[in-house]
């Protein structure tokens, strides 16, 4: 399925608002992480991904795994948006008795692929699906969505290594680059960078480009395999918080949740209300 | 154990297509006839344990059935948080292969042991946990775990352990196997310590004590309907393991048996390694002296507590 350009800046929007509305209902944090990966999904979503939400899971589905699960609220939308599940659903986000927590549980819905929200995961996960692909002979890829401050866990890199060694050029990792973890400069706690030249240092084929540039996003993901072998990595350049003024690249909306007010300053801004 | 293991899985892989062995850079020549028959479905993921197990959950999510295979510390306690979210939170079809477990590694120093695994594994949902005694039961167990649907961690030794069952026994997951009747005390061995318990009991026959010994190969699921009967039958139901008090088999037992309305009347005893890493070297076998875990030593102490309970 792809769409226009402007129909995918649209449901940008549009799950921005979504999802700076679920976090101020229920008052849930990593709003600012949510927004940066917006894009992304959007591009993964309505341009690349080969699935289909009436055969949610289809042995030779293309895997899009949230390894940054602290961003659940984006794909819960996203995947609402595409057509996966009632979008009514929503409202039962992070209630008692619901089914979508804070973080994703595997197949609470439709298009939920994995249970995330330990960081580091995501990567191997999506290493042994490709396997799986090739033991099956299915060419289905698999995209991993990570945030920059997940690179810092250990796995992350030992997944990078098996996957160079084994060529397995059905994967792909898109980094949101948002410079920011919990509590700091994801370059400052650790020595994240240069990030592109570690991805590259692994074997790694990369891409770096602007984050919410959609048709740069778009470029990127198209060719996977991309020819060279090897597998994927994006790193994608992002702001923490993108889409509304007042939260970007502003850290402390890694856990605040907007009040009323900041609700509807918000949905201006995004022109939703 | 661990021949039994790669000869058997390799039989296994060629009438089941779902099995993939990972390997975490060990058993060097050990799997060369399962790579020569299923190229497809070896790989060595190196030395890096996490994501081998992290792979696993993304194999079986496609409906695949992996087997991961290293030392156990660092295929089991190294990894829990891989074991825990990837395998035993989605619930997948994944086995943990441990070899070398409880001091069967001794002399390779407390790095390389594994005395605390099953408490660790079993504390986890959704997973079963299996201790084979000896070959046969590592060649049924690997039959019974390809019918179970979820994560399994299979306990294995080294090589060359004594032989327990003269033929391939009829395993069932969650069910003890008999391996000997008695009537007066109850001895229930795990994995590669039910030899020993074997012998205790011959010893315990000298003494004129009748010991029936039990494999207790899964202690996740337990045999409740075996528990039953033998804490309400024997005067002396004794847990014999290489792993440590903490947490093993006798905890199982003990925490099986504080959770049941029904009063059992035997005294529970529990022979396992002590709560600390040994400051110095030995083999296997100086390791289980040095912690009385020799048939002498259990015999004794079992007839003390038996001639006790008689008296009583």
């Amino acid at each position: 399925m792809t769409v226009s350009l402007e129909k995918m800046r649209t449901l940008a929007r549009e799950i921005r608002g979504q999802v700076i509305q679920m976090s101020h209902d229920k008052k849930t944090p990593h709003l600012g992480s949510s927004l940066s990966c917006v894009d992304i999904v959007v591009a993964a979503y309505w341009g690349i991904l080969r699935v289909d939400p009436q055969n949610p899971w289809d042995p030779a589905r293309d895997r899009f795994i949230l390894s940054k699960g602290h961003a659940a609220t984006t794909l819960y939308t996203a995947l609402a948006y595409r057509g996966f599940f009632e979008r009514e659903l929503l409202d039962t986000y992070n209630t008692d008795g619901g089914h979508f927590a804070e973080h994703p549980c595997l197949r609470c819905a439709a298009g939920v692929e994995a249970s995330t929200g330990s960081l580091g995961h995501g990567l191997p996960l999506a290493l042994g699906m490709a396997l799986a692909g090739r033991i099956h002979g299915l060419d289905y890829r698999s995209v991993v969505l990570m945030s920059d401050g997940e690179c810092e866990e250990g796995t992350v890199w030992e997944a990078a290594l098996f996957a160079a060694a084994q060529k397995l050029e059905t994967v792909a990792v898109a980094i949101d680059y948002n410079k920011w973890q919990a509590t700091g400069r994801s370059d400052e706690v650790m020595a994240l960078g240069p990030l592109v030249d570690k991805w590259r240092a692994f074997g790694w084929s990369t891409r770096e480009l602007d984050g919410h540039d959609i048709p740069a996003l778009l470029k990127a993901l198209e060719k996977i395999p991309d020819g060279s072998g090897k597998p994927l990595a994006i790193i994608a350049h992002t702001v923490k918080g993108r889409g509304v003024s007042f939260m970007e690249d502003d850290n402390n909306w890694h856990y605040r949740t907007p009040n009323a007010d900041e609700l509807l300053a918000a949905r201006k801004e995004l022109g939703l209300a | 154990m661990r021949n039994a293991f790669a000869a058997t899985i390799t039989e296994l892989a060629s009438t089941d297509d779902r099995i993939v062995l990972l390997s975490g850079d060990i058993g060097n020549r050990l799997f060369d006839a399962f790579k020569e028959h299923h190229p497809s479905r070896f790989y060595n993921c190196g030395v890096a344990e996490g994501n081998m197990t992290g792979m696993a959950a993304g194999l079986a999510m496609c409906g695949l059935k992996p087997f991961t295979y290293t030392i156990t510390p660092f295929g089991t306690t190294r990894v829990m948080e891989q074991i825990r979210i990837d395998v035993c939170y989605h619930n997948l079809p994944v086995t943990i292969v441990g070899t070398g477990s409880g001091l069967s590694y001794a002399s390779l120093g407390p790095t390389h042991h594994s005395v605390e695994d099953v408490a660790f594994l079993r504390a986890i949902p959704n997973m079963t946990v299996v201790c084979p005694a000896d070959v046969e039961e590592v060649r049924a167990a690997l039959v019974a775990i390809l019918k179970i649907d979820g994560p399994v961690y299979l306990r294995l030794g080294k090589k060359g352990e004594p032989i327990v069952h003269k033929e391939r026994p009829a395993m069932v997951i969650g069910r003890g196997l008999t391996v000997r009747e008695g009537s007066d005390v109850c001895i229930l061995g795990l994995g590669n310590m039910v030899a020993t318990s074997l012998e205790t009991a011959a010893l315990l026959e000298g003494l004129g004590v009748s010991a029936k010994v039990v494999s207790m190969h899964t202690p996740k699921p337990l045999d409740g309907e075996l528990l039953c009967e033998v804490l309400s039958r024997f005067a002396i139901v004794a847990v014999v393991e290489e792993h440590s008090r903490i947490g093993g088999l006798g905890s199982a037992v003990a925490e099986w048996a504080a959770a049941r309305e029904a009063r059992t009347t035997a005294r529970l005893m529990s022979f396992g390694t002590p709560d600390l890493f040994l400051p110095e070297t030995g083999g296997q076998k100086y390791l289980r002296k040095r912690f009385g875990l020799t048939p002498e030593v259990i015999s004794q102490e079992i007839h003390r507590a038996y001639r006790a309970a008689k008296q009583a």
